[in-house]
């Protein structure tokens, strides 16, 4: 109850902070949005789709998973900026809920997250994107837990780095091989696509693929949410411990 | 209020390969009383914010025991957190949002409803003369002011016990002054006060009582005043005109004198309380018939108190 509570507590101030100054969820749907005006062109050619709009199917949902992505592995800066202004201190005397403190955050990202991934899948039906509600909702769901799990990872390592300088080249350096080892982007193949099967966010590509070609039994759905949900847990539990740890 | 035994602390640097241990506080007993504002004096990396972060239960201490406020800090941190407030020295509040916003957060934050916290926050920007600028965001704020919401959110759950680390670092005088109002007013509140600093003039008029931290350890404890009287006692310079050797002769074989020098136009007395001997001194001088043209007392400053303990001026280090 406690945890809810202050979950909650810190969740309403975190969506203050965002929603006065919302700059910041347009610039995280930026990137996808050059990716679909830009690279999306390219693909009916490149992929020898029979129309522009299969490949528009083929490339918004791995578009989506990388906002997902990119959307919440760099929140840990946000958090290093309120450890230096004291703010996290400032908390940690009062005996609000440690766990609430990590949660507040990472729900912050989530909602974030789903209002970019609509605004981005609403740009998309005019290039001939379809897909059903039930379906759209269960990568929704997908993508949160994404969301979830790279916020907590990189609030995680926050803590334990504390400066910007040493979280930045750490967080691009497996942020490129993570994106280009997806299949968002081209389709894998060769050697790179065995390597691709060891990346949990190649799989969640595919799930995504399968439910908006209208495919929730696809069995890569499935499998999907068991491993992005179970990695979602284990890193849930990392954070929340060195939540509890750092801050006691 | 509180009561320390053995508080320790160290920490674990590391210096390219090797690793170094820092006993950054080596075994801190102290009590403060109720109601008191208690200085903690030290030069900067005396272990003064180290101490205050264990007591605030921020950092885990490596031994000993402390209980604040009746709770026990080791046992049940929880409830030391309810019991306490504490202003860290770098700030607390986000740019973005406006005082008010950020006291009804804080007291949210310690299980307040929502309606009390607000009224709360109201009493807490009258009281730090914020109403003003309440709704304004706190970027906007001078390091006065924003140093004032940091005490506001400090106090803002009416703890028994507040620690500020180093409250007017970095105050202009004015300020600073104000602060020292405030500090003040808590404790006519009834608030206890477990204030650091590193000015000496600070510590002397603020704090009932101090302790001196030096390399992780107290080297004195107690009311400015007794720690002063402690070093030296006070030193009376008497202004003679011309009778200055008969009128030695006739002190030095006094009791309360314990050194006594000739300086010129006059003597220089080192006494253990100059309030006591300055009527011995003048009754003898008088009985004598001697020509007395000026008296006066000085106090040994803090920083002769510090010398004495540490072997170095505080304003050095």
């Amino acid at each position: 109850m406690k945890l809810l509570r202050d979950t909650w507590l810190i969740f309403q101030r975190q969506m203050l902070l965002v929603l006065r100054n919302p700059v910041w969820v347009v610039i995280g749907i930026l990137q996808p949005l050059y990716f679909l005006l830009l690279f999306g062109p390219l693909l009916k050619d490149a992929l020898q789709a029979p129309t522009a709009a299969d490949a528009y199917r083929f490339f918004v949902p791995g578009l989506l998973v990388m906002l997902a992505m990119f959307g919440s592995m760099f929140v840990g800066f946000g958090l290093i900026a309120e450890l230096r202004a004291g703010v996290i201190e400032r908390s940690r005397v009062t005996p609000v809920s440690r766990l609430a403190l990590m949660l507040g955050r990472s729900l912050r990202d989530v909602a974030t997250l789903v209002v970019q991934a609509l605004l981005i899948t609403v740009l998309a039906i005019p290039f001939g994107l379809t897909v059903r509600v039930g379906d759209v909702l269960l990568a929704y769901l997908l993508l949160g837990l994404i969301g979830v799990m790279l916020s907590a990872a990189s609030n995680a390592l926050a803590l334990k780095l504390r400066s910007e300088d040493a979280l930045a080249p750490l967080m691009n350096g497996v942020a490129q091989p993570l994106l280009l080892l997806s299949g968002i982007l081209l389709p894998l193949s060769g050697w790179v696509a065995t390597v691709a099967d060891f990346n949990p966010f190649s799989w969640a590509v595919n799930a995504s693929r399968a439910l908006f070609a209208g495919n929730p039994g696809d069995s890569s759905v499935w499998q999907a949410l068991l491993i992005i949900g179970g990695l979602t847990a284990l890193t849930l539990f990392w954070s929340a411990r060195s939540f509890a740890r750092s801050v006691r | 209020m509180i009561e320390t035994k053995g508080l320790r602390k160290s920490f674990r640097s590391r210096q390219g390969r090797e690793t170094k241990t820092v006993e950054a506080v080596r075994g801190v007993d102290l009590f403060v009383g109720e109601g008191e504002i208690f200085g903690f004096l030290g030069p900067n990396g005396a272990g003064k914010t180290t101490t205050l972060r264990m007591l605030a239960t921020l950092i885990e201490p490596d031994g000993g025991e402390a209980t604040i406020a009746g709770a026990d800090l080791r046992r049940n941190p929880g409830e030391v957190r309810r019991r306490i407030g504490y202003v860290a020295q770098g700030g607390s509040t986000w740019d973005e949002v406006s005082a008010r916003e950020e006291l009804v957060l804080h007291a949210r934050m310690y299980g307040i409803g929502k309606a009390e916290a607000q009224r709360r926050a109201v009493r807490a920007l009258e009281a730090f003369q914020l109403t003003e600028f309440a709704d304004r965001k706190c970027k906007t704020y001078s390091g006065g002011q924003r140093r004032r919401v940091d005490i506001a959110l400090g106090i803002i759950h009416d703890p028994k016990v507040v620690f500020l680390d180093e409250p007017t670092t970095g105050l202009d005088p004015q300020s600073r002054a104000h602060m020292w109002d405030e500090i003040r007013r808590l404790r006519s509140e009834g608030v206890t006060v477990f204030v650091t600093t590193h000015y000496l003039e600070e510590a002397d008029a603020l704090c009932d009582r101090l302790a001196i931290m030096d390399y992780g350890e107290i080297v004195a404890e107690g009311t400015p005043d007794e720690l002063k009287r402690d070093v030296a006692g006070d030193v009376v310079t008497v202004g003679l005109n011309g009778s200055t050797p008969e009128a030695a002769q006739l002190l030095d074989s006094e009791g309360y004198v314990n050194k006594l020098e000739t300086v010129e136009g006059g003597l220089r007395l080192y006494v253990d309380q100059g309030s006591i001997a300055i009527p011995q001194i003048l009754r003898k001088i008088d009985g004598a018939g001697l020509h007395l043209g000026t008296i006066e007392l000085h106090r040994p400053s803090l920083d002769d108190v510090f010398l004495e303990k540490t072997g170095r001026s505080l304003r050095e280090s």
